[in-house]
């Protein structure tokens, strides 16, 4: 038996997972549309590859990922792309992002597929293969898959599995390893060889059985060692961080990378979606969303991405004094902007929500700093030191208090008996540091190009001034030389001609008398005088005022 | 749509909530009061509680704050309870009147209101009165069975709303001196302590009475250790400080220096070690922090009782050690997730 680790604190709300693991996951029929964003990763947008009026095939590329940190994007289903537009999806800004419509035509149609022999091909075709399939984190973060499977400086000595599925309300992945425990398996041997990884462990917490039963079965048929581990419930023991130290002892520190100390960690669902693309060549096309909370038969479903969150809810019976959507769980999930968003590579659950089911906080009492939220804090932070240092715009103590190494995870704000919006406060911090940097960075680029700008301009001037100085010399040079032969040289004639010249100038110039103070009139003169009078006295008067201080 | 963010669950807790249970936990103590030293007790914690809520509404109204949900919040309620315990049951009622609504008013919302006070009201309060009125706050009720007569609930009342005692009754003769004053005076006579304690006032670990209620704190709290209101840090470090002084100086002479356990069972150090020095608002946050503070306050309490002009060390303490508050957060900061030293995989670099 494995020792396990603990992570500081934690908390324990309220699971409320039986709700949709009683139905197995359903398939979700072909919706009206697809609305399928072009940015469902981490990373740049994949570039668009169709047009308004392109016919479709399921699991055809419409976007093409972009430079390095990019992901493919594919039809979920056959039909026709109607338009490319800006649309508001499910993302925590609310903004609008390019979107393909697509109109199914209900032949289902698929692309030629073709698998991968990932034993015989290189890891960079693996990698290839998973980028063009778009295989990003299906656990919500939709970080890149190929870019963690790499093992960078150090070797990758462990895989981690996630399976833990720490949010409440959430159950997409426990109803997975249940049903296709074989294919996450198989998924996970994939990422082990790439990784050239000795063992995988995978962690599912001990409130799911079947998972884990499921998942031993599974995995005592691979030739890998592998491990599947019950480890305690306690939110956030599913964040990746938490689960490698609660699986391994490793803490990895905010900004280290976790292969730099020889662990990787993936979803469970993630692993799925590498086996489907490598095995079979079937590019990420759908995923298993829960959809609970306030609706008549919460269960999962396996959905088309793309779909729009109404058409999903739907089809479980959404009660009729739902207010929000929240995409994810209660815990760090995000309000959805909009019930027509559809359904992202992002989306592990919907929930309904209703004012019965989540009231809203009472207001916020003052910070009586009873460090319950420090309890609780996986981060081991502060969290009523960053409170005060947020509210009061002292960003740069904040950041000295570890301001970014808080991963939102919400424990804080859960346990706060003031019912404080403390990740509220960390998440403005964040943004007015992140826009401050960018702000400093323009500066630094403004001041740059200033001083270089003063450098030319100085740097042009003494270049001038040495032409200048090399040509005297060369003139005093040539003089002295004549001196020395006696013989007046064409040099001589020139400093002539430039004598005469200057003496014209000077004629000119007396000759040139401003016009108009020629031929005055007699009244005009006698004006001039006067005001040369007072000019004369007001400057006495000025020179007395200057000195009288030193009398 | 607004203010509908994340995490949208709570746990079902408050301020409020937090400040009850300190509350109920103060009940054993306050039991074993009145069945030592009568009800009079009972009437200086109304008292309190009237003036703390009548002060505490005042100044949210001047504050321009929102007056129902921070009377509802217990806490000047509890404000109220602790100095009404801190002071002589018998006093006068203008002195709780007063020291309640000095507490609230100054010690608590001119520095901002809840949460925001440096120091502890209900200490500053004492502080006020003990200095201001020093005669009126040594008049401690002698318990029952010990006096030469024992007034009625309602002459008691009579003595603190009128200052008049009934006919023949002497106020030395209904009331005494704390435990812990008594033994100073009679240590300065160059008495030895297993005389004095010799003496009636004196129960089985302190005074008689007062050692029943201070095991009452105890009680209550242990309530609040179980029921994670506290944590055990402030309470453990700060009698395991004065119980270590306090025995080394028993040890090296007993004839002058009294036991480690009555010490506890004196003046304020239960009440102080489980309801006072616990205040989260004056306290330190971080764990180490607490201990230092805890370690630094039983110092203090013990130094001003053995050495000091005051009968009890502990709110002075409890005042001296609220003002390192900051400094003792800021230097006791804990590493955090990955940035500890001996854990593998900490990669921190400086």
């Amino acid at each position: 038996m494995r020792t396990l680790h603990q992570f500081h604190g934690g908390v324990h709300p309220p699971t409320n997972k039986a709700q949709s693991t009683r139905t197995p996951i359903a398939v979700a029929p072909l919706p009206s549309k697809l609305v399928i964003p072009f940015h469902q990763h981490v990373g740049n947008i994949a570039k668009p590859l169709v047009q308004a009026g392109d016919r479709v095939l399921k699991g055809q590329m419409i976007g093409r990922p972009q430079d390095g940190l990019s992901s493919a994007v594919h039809a979920s289903t056959s039909g026709t792309v109607v338009s490319i537009e800006m649309d508001v999806v499910a993302h925590a800004s609310g903004l609008p992002d390019l979107c393909a419509i697509i109109v199914p035509d209900g032949k289902d149609e698929w692309v030629p597929l073709q698998g991968l022999d990932y034993r015989s091909a290189s890891a960079d075709e693996v990698r290839s293969a998973l980028r063009m399939a778009g295989v990003v984190g299906l656990g919500g973060a939709t970080f890149p898959s190929d870019l963690k499977l790499r093992s960078g400086k150090s070797k990758v000595k462990t895989l981690v599995l996630n399976g833990a599925e720490c949010e409440p309300y959430i159950t997409c992945d426990d109803m997975l390893m249940r049903e296709r425990a074989a294919e996450i398996i198989r998924g996970a041997e994939i990422m082990r060889h790439v990784l050239g990884a000795e063992e995988v462990l995978i962690g599912i917490e001990d409130n799911k059985p079947e998972a884990i039963a499921a998942m031993q079965q599974a995995a005592a048929t691979s030739t890998d060692h592998m491990e599947v581990i019950a480890v305690p419930t306690l939110y956030p023991g599913g964040g990746a961080k938490q689960l490698i130290r609660v699986l391994t002892g490793i803490e990895v520190a905010a900004g280290v990378r976790s292969t730099e100390l020889g662990v990787q960690c993936f979803n469970v669902a993630t692993a799925l979606s590498t086996y489907r693309a490598i095995q079979l060549g079937e590019p990420l096309l759908s995923r298993i969303v829960t959809v609970t909370g306030n609706i008549s038969d919460a269960q999962n479903f396996e959905v088309l991405i793309g779909t729009p969150v109404n058409e999903l809810v739907a089809l479980a019976g959404v009660l009729p004094d739902t207010r929000h959507y929240i995409m994810g769980g209660p815990m760090m999930g995000i309000p959805l902007p909009a019930a027509t968003v559809s359904v992202v590579k992002a989306t592990n659950c919907i929930i309904a929500a209703s004012d019965k089911l989540f009231p809203p906080a009472p207001p916020a009492m003052p910070c009586i700093r009873c460090t319950r939220c420090a309890d609780v804090c996986p981060a081991e932070l502060q969290p009523q030191d960053l409170y005060w240092f947020a509210k009061a715009k002292e960003f740069g103590k904040a950041q000295d208090y570890h301001l970014f190494d808080c991963i939102e995870c919400g424990a804080c704000s859960y346990v706060c008996p003031s019912h404080i919006p403390l990740v509220q406060y960390y998440r403005f911090a964040k943004s007015e540091i992140w826009a401050r940097e960018n702000d400093k960075k323009a500066a630094d680029i403004a001041r740059e190009r200033h001083d270089y700008r003063q450098y030319r301009i100085e740097r042009e001037k003494q270049e001038k001034a040495e032409k200048l100085a090399a040509k005297e010399k060369a003139a005093l040079a040539a003089k002295e030389a004549q001196t020395a032969d006696g013989t007046p040289a064409a040099d001589n004639a020139a400093q002539q001609k430039i004598q005469e010249a200057l003496a014209l100038a000077k004629q000119q110039a007396a000759a040139a008398k401003p016009q108009n103070t020629e031929q005055l009139t007699p009244q005009q003169q006698a004006e001039i005088a006067d005001i040369e009078a007072r000019r004369a006295r007001i400057h006495e008067i000025a020179q007395s005022h200057v000195e009288h201080p030193k009398e | 749509m607004a203010a509908f963010f994340s995490p949208f669950i709570s746990k079902p807790d408050s301020v409020a909530q937090i400040m009850l249970k300190v509350l109920l936990a103060l009940l054993p103590g306050i039991a074993m009061y009145v069945w030592y030293f009568g009800p009079a007790i009972l009437v200086s914690l109304t008292l309190a509680s009237i003036t703390a809520l009548a002060t505490e509404a005042a100044m949210l109204k001047l504050r321009n704050r929102p007056v129902a949900p921070f009377l509802k919040d217990n806490s000047a309620l509890l404000t109220g309870w602790l100095l009404a315990l801190s002071i002589p049951p018998l006093a006068p009622w203008w002195l709780v009147v007063v020291g309640t609504a000095f507490c609230i008013a100054v010690a608590k919302h001119l520095y901002g209101g809840l949460g925001n006070n440096p120091f502890n009201p209900a200490m500053i309060g004492y502080a006020v009165l003990i200095i201001s009125f020093p005669v009126q706050m040594t008049h401690w009720l002698t318990p029952h069975g010990l006096g030469t007569t024992e007034l009625t609930f309602a002459d008691q009342l009579a003595y603190i709303f009128s200052s008049t005692l009934p006919e023949g009754v002497k106020l030395d003769a209904i009331t005494m001196a704390t435990p812990l004053d008594n033994l100073k005076t009679h240590l300065h006579l160059d008495e030895h302590v297993s005389d004095i304690l010799n003496m009636p006032i004196y129960g089985r670990l302190a005074g008689q009475g007062s050692e029943m209620v201070a095991w009452g704190f105890l009680l209550g709290g242990a309530y609040l250790l179980a029921s994670r209101i506290i944590s055990w840090h402030i309470p453990a470090v700060y009698l395991g400080t004065l119980f270590a002084i306090a025995g080394v100086f028993h040890l090296v002479d007993p004839a002058h220096y009294v036991t480690p356990l009555f010490h506890w069972f004196s003046g304020a150090a239960m009440i102080g070690a489980f309801f006072i020095l616990t205040d989260p608002i004056t306290s330190p946050t971080t764990h180490k922090g607490k201990l230092v503070f805890a370690a630094g306050a039983g110092l203090l309490t013990y130094l001003i009782r053995v050495y000091g002009g005051f009968p009890d060390g502990m709110a002075f303490a409890t005042l001296l050690m609220n003002i390192c508050v900051p400094l003792i957060d800021t230097y006791t900061q804990p590493p955090v997730f990955g940035k500890k030293d001996g854990v593998s995989g900490n990669k921190e670099k400086h």
